[in-house]
């Protein structure tokens, strides 16, 4: 196998740093803080003055403190899966203190060219203290030649304290046959959280997402866009609960583009406990729309790529 | 040349194009107009290959495209700027512009499209084609669109609508310079009197059928004044 040299500090293989590119970068800045963990195990970490990374005494996660005030870190923490057959299972808190910004990028690429099916399920809880921000994206990835299929069950519990905010990106786009997401919130006063999701699936892949937020102060929102394609055989399930409990606001929105025999159920549910909560659902299953397709048709592409551009764009 | 032989075509049993039969010659600016429901978009559709006519024949420059799909059509030199601009989620209007000159265009030669329909190039390039943009606005970008072709056939359905007098001084600006830069045919569908003044020819649709065609000098007024009882005026043709 060909050994290729990260930045002189790790050596990974062309399948890790494969893997590694999907989901975030092979790469690291100087000034940035990780955790690579690879095949249940961390095979790298790195902290600085404003991130602290500490392994779980279990071994089965870690725990990552941002200072207070941290005006603008950076932590990578990836997760790659090469052994078919493993379940790696970890469990990462993360604890934001006050005022801190920093943007954090998980992710997990599992390469599967078995038969045995690998399973990743990362449980990621939160901690953002008053007035902190956070950006967090994850990214999944799947690949291999093998009949083995590739699971991934990431939760995400989240705790918004005043005034806090959070903005979630979250992509899958290729190559995970199963997946189960779930998102679960509890926002305070004046505390912010922003979620967007993009997911792709095919052949008879399954991917479910359940969202539970809870608006618990004044002042307190979210804002959840979903936006899927389903395509041949696969199956996605979009569900997702918001309870109003103060003079909240909520807005979520589910748009799906369905082809082929592909299949998209939206279960919306919102529940005002208080008269102010100002409530959103929004959800959309339908074909791509046949006049944007003869648009483009018309401006000399195919119908294949036509139907690439608009996914792509819906997906972007 | 591009000709319609006999076209006609049917809808949930309703005709909707009655036997149409029409030359368009090139370097030559023709206004289509007539009531609403009279066909025009369809016909334009048909041109374009969105429809496919129940029977008849089109030529262009001496081929039958009739069975030629829609983006053969738009590789031979046709395109159509919509009545009713199609929205995109995620599709900025730079990249409509790249899919529309089929090359890696540069920001900077995509502005200078864009300024050609009166938009601000730089407010607008990386804006998505979404529902934030006015109705005006999308009308711009449709006109942009098919301008950026340089198409041998140009048709822009209502392209007036949404359009504010200030932009509209500049719109006919543009047919203008189509009509005197391409050795090309422009088709205007319209109601407009300022589009009509400019035409070459007008072509007037009534029920599905064309019922007059001629020089504008010979058709402006008659249309302008809304009669249709100057049976004469076809005769003189
Ligand atoms: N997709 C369609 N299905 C059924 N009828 C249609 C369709 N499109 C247009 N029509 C009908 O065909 C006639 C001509 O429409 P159109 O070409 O849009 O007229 P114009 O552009 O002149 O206003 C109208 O009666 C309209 O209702
Ligand atoms: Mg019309």
């Amino acid at each position: 196998m060909v050994q290729v040299a990260v930045r002189g500090l790790m050596i990974v293989n062309e399948i890790d740093k494969n893997l590694l590119d999907e989901i975030d970068v092979s790469d690291f800045k100087e000034s940035e803080a990780y955790n690579i963990r690879k095949n249940g195990k961390s095979i790298k970490r790195k902290i600085n003055d404003y991130v602290d990374i500490e392994p779980k005494e279990d071994g089965k996660g870690i725990n990552v403190y941002v200072k207070e005030n941290t005006y603008f870190g950076i932590v990578h923490i990836p997760v790659i899966l090469t052994q078919s057959g493993l379940k790696d299972v970890v469990y990462n808190d993360f604890y934001v203190g006050k005022n801190a910004n920093v943007i954090i990028l998980a992710g997990c690429g599992i390469h599967n060219d078995e038969h045995e099916d690998s399973e990743h399920d990362g449980i990621h809880r939160f901690f953002i203290e008053e007035g902190a921000k956070v950006k967090y994206t994850e990214k999944h990835y799947g690949n291999g030649r093998g009949t083995g299929k590739r699971i991934l069950n990431p939760v995400t519990e989240i705790n918004l304290k005043k005034n806090a905010s959070m903005t979630m990106d979250s992509v899958q786009i290729k190559g995970v046959s199963k997946t189960k997401r779930v998102t679960k919130a509890k926002i305070y006063e004046g505390a912010t959280l922003v979620v967007k999701e993009k997911i792709l699936t095919s052949d008879n892949q399954v991917a479910k997402t359940d969202f539970v937020i809870d608006l618990k102060g004044d002042g307190a929102s979210c804002n959840v866009t979903s936006r899927s394609v389903a395509t041949e055989n696969s199956y996605q399930e979009f569900k997702s609960v918001v309870t109003g409990k103060a003079k909240s606001y909520a807005h979520v929105s589910c748009d799906a583009i369905i082809k082929d025999d592909a299949k998209v159920k939206a279960i919306p549910e919102i529940y005002a406990k208080d008269a102010d909560a100002n409530l959103v659902h929004e959800a959309v299953i339908g074909k791509i729309a046949g006049e944007q397709l003869m648009k483009l048709m018309s401006l000399g592409l195919s119908e294949k790529e036509a139907e690439d551009v608009i996914i792509k764009g819906f997906l972007k | 040349m591009l000709e319609l032989q006999n076209v006609c075509f049917k809808k949930d049993n309703k005709l909707i194009l009655n036997n149409i039969n029409i030359k368009f010659d090139e370097t030559r600016f023709y206004v289509i107009t007539g009531p609403n429901g009279s066909g025009k978009s369809t016909l334009a559709k048909i041109i374009m290959g969105l429809e496919k006519p129940t029977s008849g024949k089109i030529i262009f420059n001496g081929k039958d495209i009739t069975d030629m799909p829609v983006d053969k059509r738009s590789k031979e030199g046709i395109s159509f700027a919509f009545q009713q601009p199609v929205r995109f989620k995620g599709i900025t209007v730079y990249d409509l512009l790249k899919i529309s000159t089929g090359k890696d265009l540069c920001k900077k030669e995509a502005c200078g499209i864009l300024s050609k329909v009166g938009l601000c190039a730089l407010e607008y390039v990386d804006r998505e084609i979404n529902a934030s943009l006015s109705g005006g606005e999308l009308k711009r970008i449709e006109i942009a669109s098919v301008i950026a072709r340089n198409p041998k056939v140009a048709i822009f359905d209502e392209p007036e609508a949404g359009i504010d007098l200030w932009s509209f001084k500049n719109l006919i600006q543009v047919f203008k310079e189509l009509e005197s830069n391409y050795s090309g045919i422009t088709i205007v569908i319209s109601h407009q009197e300022r589009i009509l003044n400019i035409a070459d020819q007008i072509i007037l649709m009534k029920d599905g059928k064309v019922s007059k065609v001629g020089k504008k000098e010979e058709m402006i007024n008659e249309i302008l004044n809304g009669s249709s009882c100057c049976k004469g005026v076809n005769d003189c043709e």
